[in-house]
This record gives C-alpha cells, sequence and structure tokens, in this order.
C-alpha cells in the first residue's frame, strides 16, 4: 500500500491542534506537560475561543507555556497566577481566563492566592499540574511530595516531622463555596488522556457559565526529577502518586461528589 | 486675613468635627483652608487635635507650631499648647475638668462653659457647637450661614434634623462664652 | 461640571479615580491610606462608571492583580503605604519589566519596619532608584496639597501610558490625611479605544499573538531589552515638572518636596519677612529629576538646603546636579516625625547662612 494511499481524512485518529505553535517543547521527553498544553488547546480549538482566551502562565517548568499555546497570555510571578488571572478576569468578564500551574508555584509560594480565588470564585479555571516535585529547579522537595520521596532537597526521603505533610490542594479547595468544578485527572495513558480532555471541557463550560472557579488537578510524572525512565516513573506514579492523590471529580455543579473525610484520614 | 487655629481635646468631643466644619465654611466664603488632623491611635479614644487654617492667600504649611487661636477642651491640651498661642493670641477652654487654668498672661484667654451647658440642653452631642459658638463670636472669621452649610455638608442626611439644634447651641455659645479672670 | 469640595488628599484621590474613568482598582487596606479603597466601595463606581473595585487578599496579591489587568491595556491602579509597597515591589518590577502601563499610589508613613503611621519621606530612594529587583524606574509624582492628589492622578496615567511604564504618586499621611479645597473636573468617558496592539485582548486571526512578560532566558535579548528601557527613561526628561517660589533674585535656595516643601514655603515666607533672599525649587516630578533647573540655579546661588522628611535621600539628588559647585546642606526629620516651619528656620540659620 503506498503511504498517500493511508493519509486520508477518513484515516486520521490524531490531530495535532493548530493551537499550539510551531515552537519545539522544552519538556524532557516523557513529562505530561505537553500533553496538558495539548488538551488544553484541544478543547479551546474545539470551542472556538482563541480569541476570547487569556491564559496565564506560571513560574516553574511551564513558565514557558506560552511559547506553546496559540493565545494572548501573560507570564505571571512565582505563585500569583490566580491574582493575576482575577486581575485580567475582571477586566475582561466575558472572556476565558485560566491559570496553568505547577504544585510549587500552586500549593507552597501561591497558596494565599490560590485559596483567595478560589474563595471569591473567580470565574476563572485553574490547571494544576502535580508532578510532587520542583522541575525547573532541578528536582527540589514541593509542597506535595510524598512522605519518604527522596529530592534534593530531602535526600533521604521526605521525614513528615522536620519537613511537614504533602499537601492536598485540590481536596482543601474543593470545601470553598467559591469553587463548583473540582477534579484531578491524569495524562499518562489514553484512557486518562480522554477523561481528563473531557474535565477540561467541563471547566471551560463552568467558566462560560460564570458561577465561579474550576479547579482541574493533573497529576502527572516528572522522570528526570523523580530520576526514572518516563515508563518507570508512570508505573511508579501510579503505585505512589495516586493512592495519595486518588483521580475522579471531587465536586461537580458546586457539590462535594466524594467521601473527603475517609480520604483525609 | 489668616488665622492659624489649633483645636485639641479628647478623641469624641467633636475636635475634628468642629474644625471640618470652620474649614468647610471658610470655603464656601472662598477662603483658601486646610484641615490636619493628628491620627493615629490617638484617634480612638485619646487626645485628638486639629490644624484648621483659614486664609485669604494660598495656605502654605499645613502644619504649625504657634497659633493665633487654640481651643482648648482637656487638661492635657492645655499642658501641651498653651505656650503654642503667639503673644496676643486667643486662647478659648472649657473649664470642664480643667485643674490648672491658664497662666499665660500675654494672650487672651477665655472660657465657655460648654460641657456643662450641653448637660443643662440635654444635648450632649452639641457641645462642639457650643464650643465653636463661642470661637466665633470672638473671632467672627467665618458666617453663621456659611457653619450651617457646613454642617449640612458633614452630616449625613439623615441627621440634618438635627441641623436647628446644633444652630441653637452654637447661639447658646456665642452668649455664655466669658473672659476668664 | 467641575465641583468644588472639602476633601481629605486620599478621598480626593479615590474621586479622582472615578473622574478619570480608570477602569479598575486592585487594593489592600493599610493606614494612613485606607480611606481610598474606602471611598471607592462608598462611591459604588461599578455603577458610576463601571469601574472594578476589588479589596485583594494582600498586597503582593493586589498589585499582580493590577499586573495582569494592566496588560488588559486598560487603566488600572493600586495604592498602599510603605510596608505595603515594600511587599508590592516584586510584582512593580515585573510591571516595569514588561513595560505595562499603571498608576501606584504610596502614600509614605514612616519606618523600616512596621515603623509608624505618621507621615514620611523616607521612601524616596525605593520610588526613584526603582525599588525592586533590576534596572528599571518608574515615573514618580510628589503632590503638595489635596489639589495635586487629584490632579496627578490623571496626569500619572498620561505619562503612564505614554511612556508604557509604571507611574507612582508619591504622598504622605500628611498631604494623604489633610484636608484641602480641591476643584474636580467633569467625569470623563472610560475609554473603549484604547491603544490595544499589544496588549491581552484574545488572539484574533489577523495578528500574532500578544504575551506579557518580563523574562527573557536568551542574555542577549535581556540585554536589548534593558537598553530599550533605559533609552525610555532618558526620553522622560522632556516630562519634569517643578515650581519656583521666589528664586530670581535668591541668593540661597531650598528644595523640597510634597508636604515637605509646603513647610518650607511658611519658612521662605518668614525669612522673606526678615530680609533674608531665600527661595525654593519643588520638583513635582522626582523621576525625572528637576537636574537642569537646579544645575542652572546653582550658577546664581550661594547655598542649597534639601529639607526632606527623612534622614537624607533627594538631597543625594541635588548633589548630583549641583555637581560640587556649591555647597549642599541637608535638613530632614526622618522616623514619622514632622518638622515645623520655624525648624526649617533654624536650620536655614544655622546650616545655610551660617556658613557665609
Amino acid at each position: 500500500m503506498d503511504i498517500n494511499e493511508i493519509i486520508k481524512p477518513e484515516n486520521l485518529v490524531f490531530k495535532r491542534t493548530e493551537l499550539m505553535t510551531d515552537k519545539t517543547l522544552s519538556y524532557c521527553p516523557g513529562c505530561g506537560h505537553g500533553t496538558a498544553h495539548h488538551l488544553i488547546m484541544e478543547v479551546v480549538e474545539e470551542l472556538g475561543i482563541q480569541a476570547d482566551t487569556i491564559g496565564v502562565a506560571p513560574v516553574g517548568c511551564s513558565v514557558l507555556a506560552y511559547e506553546f499555546m496559540d493565545i494572548d497570555m501573560t507570564q505571571a510571578a512565582h505563585g500569583r497566577a490566580p491574582a493575576v488571572a482575577t486581575g485580567i478576569k475582571r477586566l475582561w468578564p466575558d472572556k476565558y481566563v485560566f491559570t496553568y500551574q505547577g504544585d510549587g508555584d500552586l500549593a507552597a509560594i501561591g497558596t494565599a492566592e490560590t485559596i483567595h480565588a478560589c474563595n471569591r470564585g473567580e470565574n476563572i479555571i485553574i490547571f494544576f499540574v502535580n508532578n510532587g516535585i520542583y522541575g525547573m529547579t532541578g528536582g527540589q522537595m514541593a509542597p506535595t511530595t510524598l512522605e519518604g520521596m527522596r529530592s534534593s532537597t530531602s535526600p533521604y526521603g521526605r521525614d513528615l516531622a522536620s519537613m511537614g505533610h504533602p499537601i492536598k490542594m485540590t481536596e482543601l479547595i474543593a470545601q470553598l463555596p467559591g469553587t463548583v468544578y473540582v477534579t484531578r485527572q491524569a495524562v499518562h495513558k489514553a484512557a486518562n488522556v480522554r477523561k481528563t480532555k473531557k474535565a477540561i471541557h467541563k471547566a471551560f463550560e463552568v467558566a462560560k457559565e460564570k458561577k465561579g472557579l474550576a479547579f482541574v488537578e493533573i497529576v502527572s510524572n516528572c522522570n528526570s526529577g523523580w530520576k526514572m525512565t518516563p515508563v518507570d516513573s508512570n508505573i511508579w506514579m501510579e503505585e505512589n502518586m495516586f493512592p495519595f492523590y486518588p483521580l475522579g471529580d471531587i465536586k461537580v455543579d458546586g457539590k462535594i461528589v466524594k467521601d473527603l473525610m475517609s480520604d483525609l484520614m | 486675613m489668616t488665622e492659624e487655629i489649633i483645636i485639641a481635646g479628647f478623641g469624641g468631643q467633636g475636635v475634628l468635627s468642629m474644625g471640618k466644619i470652620l474649614a468647610y465654611a471658610g470655603m464656601m466664603q472662598e477662603q483658601e483652608v486646610s484641615w490636619m488632623p493628628s491620627y493615629g491611635p490617638e484617634m480612638r479614644g485619646g487626645t485628638a487635635n486639629v490644624i484648621v487654617i483659614v486664609s485669604d492667600e494660598r495656605v502654605s504649611s499645613p502644619v504649625l507650631q504657634s497659633f493665633d487661636t487654640a481651643i482648648i477642651l482637656n487638661q492635657q491640651s492645655l499642658d501641651k499648647f498653651e505656650s503654642t498661642v503667639k503673644p496676643g493670641g486667643l486662647l478659648l477652654y472649657d473649664p470642664n475638668g480643667i485643674s490648672r487654668p491658664p497662666e499665660r498672661d500675654d494672650i487672651r484667654v477665655f472660657k465657655v462653659d460648654a460641657a456643662a451647658e450641653a448637660a443643662r440642653m440635654s444635648a450632649n452631642k452639641t457641645f462642639n457647637m457650643i464650643v465653636l459658638g463661642a470661637y466665633l463670636q470672638l473671632n467672627p472669621i467665618v458666617e453663621l450661614e456659611n457653619v450651617i452649610k457646613g454642617l449640612k455638608s458633614s452630616l449625613p442626611e439623615r441627621h440634618h434634623h438635627l441641623i436647628p439644634a446644633n444652630e441653637k447651641a452654637i447661639t447658646r455659645g456665642m452668649e455664655i462664652v466669658t473672659k476668664a479672670s | 461640571m467641575s465641583e468644588i469640595r472639602l476633601m481629605k488628599g486620599n478621598e480626593a484621590i479615590a474621586e479622582a479615580a472615578i473622574r478619570a474613568g480608570v477602569d479598575g482598582y486592585f487594593g489592600y487596606p493599610i493606614t494612613p491610606q485606607s480611606e481610598i479603597l474606602e471611598y471607592l466601595m462608598m462611591e459604588r463606581p461599578e455603577e458610576r462608571t463601571g469601574m472594578v473595585v476589588l479589596q485583594a487578599e494582600s498586597e503582593i496579591a493586589a498589585i499582580n492583580m493590577v499586573y495582569g489587568a494592566a496588560g488588559t491595556g486598560k487603566k488600572v491602579m493600586t495604592s498602599s503605604s510603605s510596608p505595603g509597597i515594600s511587599l508590592k515591589l516584586e510584582g512593580i518590577s515585573y510591571i516595569a519589566g514588561a513595560e505595562l502601563p499603571c498608576l501606584i499610589v504610596n502614600v509614605v508613613r514612616g519606618g523600616p519596619g512596621l515603623g509608624t503611621i505618621q507621615p514620611s519621606q523616607a521612601d524616596y530612594f525605593q520610588a526613584t532608584k526603582g525599588g525592586g529587583h533590576g534596572d528599571y524606574n518608574l515615573i514618580v509624582l510628589a503632590p503638595a496639597s489635596v489639589q495635586e492628589m487629584a490632579d496627578f492622578v490623571e496626569l500619572g496615567f498620561e505619562l503612564a501610558f505614554k511612556y508604557r511604564n509604571p507611574c507612582m504618586i508619591l504622598s504622605d499621611g500628611l498631604i494623604g490625611q489633610m484636608m484641602e479645597k480641591v476643584e474636580f473636573h467633569e467625569q470623563k468617558e472610560r475609554t473603549k479605544d484604547f491603544d490595544q496592539s499589544w496588549a491581552t485582548t484574545g488572539k484574533t486571526k489577523d495578528r500574532e499573538r500578544n504575551i506579557i512578560t518580563s523574562l527573557n532566558l536568551d542574555p542577549e535579548l535581556q540585554y536589548e531589552h534593558n537598553l530599550k528601557l533605559q533609552e525610555k527613561y532618558k526620553r522622560m526628561k522632556e516630562d519634569v515638572m517643578f515650581e519656583t517660589f521666589n528664586t530670581e533674585d535668591a541668593e540661597f535656595l531650598l528644595v523640597a518636596y510634597g508636604s515637605s516643601a509646603r513647610i518650607c514655603q511658611k519658612a521662605v515666607d518668614v525669612a522673606r519677612s526678615r530680609g533674608q533672599k531665600l527661595g525654593l525649587l519643588r520638583p513635582q516630578t522626582l523621576f525625572p529629576f528637576p537636574e537642569e533647573a537646579i544645575a542652572k540655579l546653582s550658577k546664581r546661588v550661594k547655598g542649597i538646603l534639601a529639607v526632606e522628611l527623612s534622614a537624607g535621600q533627594m538631597v543625594d539628588d541635588v548633589k548630583l546636579a549641583v555637581n560640587g559647585r556649591i555647597p549642599v546642606h541637608h535638613f530632614g526629620t526622618p522616623g514619622g516625625k514632622i518638622h515645623s516651619p520655624d525648624d526649617v528656620l533654624k536650620a536655614i540659620d544655622e546650616k545655610l547662612l551660617g556658613g557665609f
């Protein structure tokens, strides 16, 4: 069979969204960021809202997210993306405004901004990529680093007594009345990618209705920071991250749909 | 004409609003005015004072160390500001609670029994207007109609029914002010 | 219709902001400037003009809301006082780096640290030399009256948009808390056709995407960006503003800004009445600083006294302008205390006239 016979619209199984720029992704091979970027841009493309969408990039590995997403974007100071997004959204109430943040950005230095944007019920979307480590600065401990997990600043493993506990930001903000849709997903397998895309669609729907904040956590790997192969890191993520950060919806249409108490035990 | 005034007393005596009404009245008759309050912890119950300047010319410094007039409503303020009245200037005080009366003899000293009078009139809240009336009797730098305008502007609309009582208090203050011996 | 009101400086800034057609204010309470946010909330500007007013969870959040909002190309502002401005400096550096127009009001109080809520001018260095990290400058306006508090809001936005640069109104607790007569201009429409070519307005097919960022990982690009910024700061000289009093025949000159200039004006009046030929130069812009005007006067007068409510900050810029030609002295009161005209007169006698 000639190759040109295969390249036909009816045979298409995957098409790169036009809303990703031609710039080569700066992420490590095997990292989940690229997939997460693609999914958000696919949804923006499918909804036809490129001209109505403004993104906010964080500090961390995805600091250069604005290089890859073909929409107007603002690059925020470390942790301040929800405040920056608030400023944009309040002046452009009819546009879609989202932040894209990592765990250090959202759950450590930006905790106050995260909680208060959620609590005010800003009509924005927060995408939270949680890989339990500071990737960009070279693998230091993150607020979401698991107990016993090694990093360059917890070289003998995270010791709860001296370093504190990993924080479940998503369960925490789900309890705030300003959040409408809160979910935790992953992008390491095709089935998860499909679920995550659905979640992103739902988040944009919530933003359209202006009923409050939509929060999508994506648990991801960091093969470089975890010092594993991409495949091993995904297995490790399933075995270690998912039990502590279980996937699924936490709050839908303003109602908590998960037993948070048993989860916190 | 430039009149530099300090009004000093306890927080809650209406020191700041008396100053504001005076400044507003000055502004109403096309004069230059400034109103500079002490602010901070003393706002909450301690001593409060405000410097009001009413002038035919542009007001330069809103903060001063010497004054044409000192209106004094408690002992602490008397102790602090008696010496700041310019020679030949005016010191007006309410003797209520004063254990050491003013001692200077190079200034004009007057007293107004405003606290006692306000109690007699069963109108404690008009205390500061009695004092203002006393001052205007001695130094009519602004006209009464402009003082009323000042009252209107500083009172919220829902309290405008109190304006006649305040006007009465001003008139009473004008009547009862006396030279301190 | 213009309107005359008796108002605090802080209230005047808030009213002027509504009338100037400002699109958004983001702030956090701190004494002695909380009246700005209070007044705005009381006035329901959303109903008057559609202006957005939001009390943020911190000064840090407030300045970052301003950063995001300024990136939309609209007129946005914040206000705070010294410790709060210190918290905002990271955001201010980002705003300067990303070249966004906005207005920042600092109603200065005495420091360092939590200090005192009394008026001070000890944030001069912070305001005029950048303040945050990196080589940047703010346009700095120094109002000396409640009228200028109001007028400088509109002027501040005009300059901020002219240069796409943050502008700071450097006031203090004295000008913020005092009441004076103030004349307001009529209500301006909120701008609808502002320059959106660079702003985050939503990417349409006919243009490249707009990115608001201060990040340049390529040192060569960062170097070029810095040169461009410096060129811009030099150009700002054409907007220098100052006022002079009695300088025509002055033998000695005071240089003072803001509240200290008001106090000095009285001192000059008294000195003149004593036959002392004293003049005053009052910078209205602290960046750009009126260095040429001071240099020119330094060829005519015998000595200069810089008078500030600080331990000596602006005096450095006066010295740079004078460049050693004549003696430059300093009289200042730090720590939130205010000097009186009498204190200034004493300093004039001791420091300025005493030496000659």
